[in-house]
């Protein structure tokens, strides 16, 4: 009895099988595309407009809950949805060949955009770019690279500088530090931002402010000279540096290097000493460290994203150019101070929102790019 | 190995050749099918419309819910690795890197070598591809060689240093290949931001391979490397099954002391085997950046050398199983794209899949007990990977 009972559900469930595979392909591609998003828009419905207009983000190999710049990027997505009343979709990428299959996919299913995440996918992006000059495309993160596609692009300098003058204002050993994981542009311009910040501070204050992991030195080739990692992985090399600075007096840190921030953040919290985040929130990224995180200089990749998505719905994208996120029109920033807003002044904060008004009409220079 | 004398009787009749023929069919073919149905589960307890529709609609809401939830997911993956012109191309190539790698772990399961390196031998084939790829400009008919050969040897080489470890100290191939494939992952992090990265290095990429030296496209992005799996696979098949040295590896997989007192030199065999392995490992990473992607960066590989493993063990170590294998697998994958984008659901669930295909494999007394098979000798199945842990 109970053998044949197996034998009865495991029959049914082949055939179950066999018969959705039939039905699946018995319509054309097309058809069956239009099903399941007519589905979608019908629990969508409490939405204001729905415009019927589908947009798609592709992941890079991290995939869309890295914790980082995908997610980022789809949490701009939603916001589209929500606001746009556009449809939105995800493809993750499990491996290289599948970026240009991800986006052909997208294409061949005639989405109204796609915003690719990060530079794994540039390639990728640009022939698809050149083969649909009339698609709409943006790539998170690297600059426009056809004249059909968007770049997004942060001016990370700019809230650098705003926690290098933070940094140099809550220093109590007067010495403040940071390091890179490798000498590159995205990396250096943190940097340079900071340290602007720390100066900026000593000639305002007359402060005697030192920074230690970096100097600006437009002769040098990068634009400066300073601590590097190497890599952006070992967490062990996060907390050498760190510890190497604090033995040198140093009591706020900003490591610029992703993930070996964190191990930074452990030797910080050791010692009771302060870092600085970089790209997204560490107080909410890194809950196991949050009150160490005093701040994050913060890519708000949420916000363009949205804001590609924004203009290639109402009709004002251009390809060819980049949008450039800055404190004016809040593509950067700085980070709440959460749990140590009452290390922070009224004064101090005045202070800065005064810098970020200097930044945003020119009047402060950020030193970035290196002349 | 008993598996050999099944797939090339010779001394039987037609009919117990079929009998057999089906005996090691059957096993494969139902663990795929059961797979396919526990995923399916899981598509419909993971799908929140479900449990609306039961709210809503009741027993019989709920269950035309999971009807549309089940044939939504396996149409769309059907449709989107079968449906059209473009789709049976996209699943060929992706099966073209599963090919290669099923081999390099199937050939090393027949000489009872372990082979779990094969995906940082892939990716140092990789590096060793792009670089004499981008960087020296020839005449193709010297060029497209001599990158595929440049993978070849360095994935080669690094297998064959596990293998000499071996033969020479014991130290197991199970954990050294585990270990080099860190050295690996770490080398070429490192490669990629100096000497591998392009210039100027603002991102961890390689230049582009130069168009001397590609596999080129024919069928959207069906590229000949495909046809050079199935040679290879051919070839394969001749070297352990028509050859001296097939006989010998073969034969130390079975029982290096017996080997090596019939006098075979079996340090000699393992290194060879490894060698081999790793070559084959070797085509699998130079195919696929010569024929699809062409530059090299992080996340090239996410597993093909893990999931060959799987394809070893489904393709019962025999070069045509193993290619049927990953033909599926790469169907599988492919098709992944489209459900993902229809039906909205990861391609984590390929993977899980898998997975369940290896569990079912690795273990045939579960399939054996789910559909009442009844076993016909204690050696089919598991036999194979039970010599790769041996002496």
């Amino acid at each position: 009895m109970k053998k044949q009972m197996f034998l009865l559900v495991a029959v049914l469930a082949v055939l179950a099988m066999v018969a959705a595979q039939c039905g699946g392909s018995a319509p054309k591609p097309t058809e069956a595309k239009k099903e399941s998003p007519k589905e979608e828009v019908k629990k969508e419905e409490v939405k204001p407009v729905a415009s019927g207009h589908k947009y798609a983000q592709v992941t890079d190999t991290g995939g869309v809950d890295d914790k980082g710049f995908n997610q980022l990027a789809w949490g701009g997505m939603k916001l589209a949805q929500e606001k746009l009343g556009v449809e939105v979709k995800v493809l993750e990428s499990k491996q290289q060949t599948d970026y240009e299959k991800n986006i052909n996919e997208l294409v061949n299913q005639k989405y109204d955009g796609i915003v690719t995440v990060g530079f794994l996918l540039a390639d990728a992006t640009k022939a698809a770019s050149l083969a649909n000059p009339n698609l709409k495309i943006a790539i998170v993160d690297f600059p426009s690279q056809t004249p059909t596609d968007m770049g997004l692009l942060f001016s990370v300098d700019q809230p650098s500088f705003e926690a290098g003058y933070l940094a140099a204002a809550l220093s109590k050993s007067g010495t403040v530090c940071t390091f890179g994981g490798i000498k590159i542009p995205p990396v250096t311009a943190f940097m340079v931002g900071f340290e602007s910040g720390v100066n900026y501070y000593n000639e305002k204050k007359s402060g005697k402010i030192k920074l230690l992991g970096w100097k600006t030195d437009g002769t040098k080739e990068g634009g400066g000279e300073g601590s590097f990692t190497g890599n952006f992985e070992n967490l062990d090399d996060g907390r050498n540096y760190a510890e190497g600075f604090f033995d040198e007096g140093c009591d706020i840190i900003m490591p610029v290097a992703g993930p070996v921030g964190l191990g930074s953040a452990a030797a910080a919290k050791d010692r009771g000493f302060k870092i600085i985040g970089v790209d997204s929130d560490g107080f909410v990224t890194a809950p196991e460290y949050k009150s160490i995180y005093l701040t994050s200089a913060l890519k708000n990749i949420d916000v363009a994203v949205f804001s590609a998505v924004e203009q290639m719905e109402k009709g004002t994208f251009k390809g060819g150019t980049n949008y450039v996120g800055t404190l004016q029109n809040g593509g950067v920033g700085l980070a709440s101070f959460h749990d140590n807003a009452s290390m922070v002044s009224k004064e101090l904060q005045d202070e800065l929102k005064a810098i970020e008004k200097g930044i945003i009409d020119g009047s402060v220079s950020t030193g970035w790019p290196v002349k | 190995m008993t598996t050999d004398e099944k797939i090339t009787p010779s001394q039987n009749g037609l009919s117990s050749i079929i009998k057999q023929t089906f005996d090691l069919v059957l096993i494969p073919f139902l663990a795929v099918v059961t797979a396919l149905i526990i995923g399916g589960f899981i598509i419909v307890v993971t799908d929140a419309a479900v449990y609306t529709a039961f709210g809503e609609g009741g027993i019989g809401g709920g269950l035309a819910a999971i009807w549309t939830s089940v044939s939504v997911a396996y149409g769309s993956m059907f449709s989107g690795s079968l449906g059209s012109a473009r789709d049976i191309s996209e699943s060929l190539v992706a099966s073209t890197p599963y090919i290669f790698a099923g081999l390099a772990v199937a050939v090393g399961f027949r000489g009872g070598m372990f082979n779990i390196g094969v995906e940082g031998q892939l990716l140092l084939a990789v590096m060793a591809s792009v670089y004499v790829g981008s960087n020296f400009s020839l005449p193709w008919i010297i060029h497209l060689p001599l990158t595929i050969l440049a993978g070849m040897v360095a994935g080669a080489a690094w297998a064959a240093l596990a293998g000499y470890l071996k033969a020479k100290t014991g130290a197991h191939e199970v954990i050294n290949t585990i270990m080099m494939n860190y050295i690996v992952y770490l080398f070429s992090d490192w490669a990629l931001n100096g000497f591998l990265c392009r210039t100027p290095c603002s991102s961890p990429v390689s230049p582009p391979v130069l168009e001397s030296a590609f596999l080129p496209q024919f069928f959207y992005r069906l590229h000949f490397g495909f046809f050079l799996a199935l040679i290879v696979a051919f070839a394969v098949w001749w070297l352990l099954f028509k050859t001296t040295i097939g006989f010998e590896i073969r034969t130390v997989g079975t029982n290096p002391n017996a080997a090596r007192y019939g006098g075979i030199q079996t340090t000699k065999v393992m290194v060879l085997t490894m060698a081999i392995s790793g070559a084959l490992a070797g085509l699998a990473g130079a195919s696929e950046l010569l024929g699809v992607n062409r530059v090299l960066a992080a996340g090239f590989s996410s597993g093909y050398g893990f999931d060959a493993i799987a394809l070893a063990l489904l393709g019962r170590s025999h070069p045509l199983g193993v290619v049927l294998a990953a033909l599926l697998f790469g169907t599988l994958r492919s098709g992944a794209t489209r459900m993902q984008s229809l039906a909205n659901i990861p391609t984590d669930i390929i993977s899980i899949i898998q997975a369940l295909v290896i569990v079912f494999i690795a273990a045939p007394a579960i399939i054996r007990w789910i559909y009442r098979i009844k076993a016909k000798g204690a050696e089919e199945g598991g036999g194979v990977m039970v010599q790769g842990w041996g002496s």
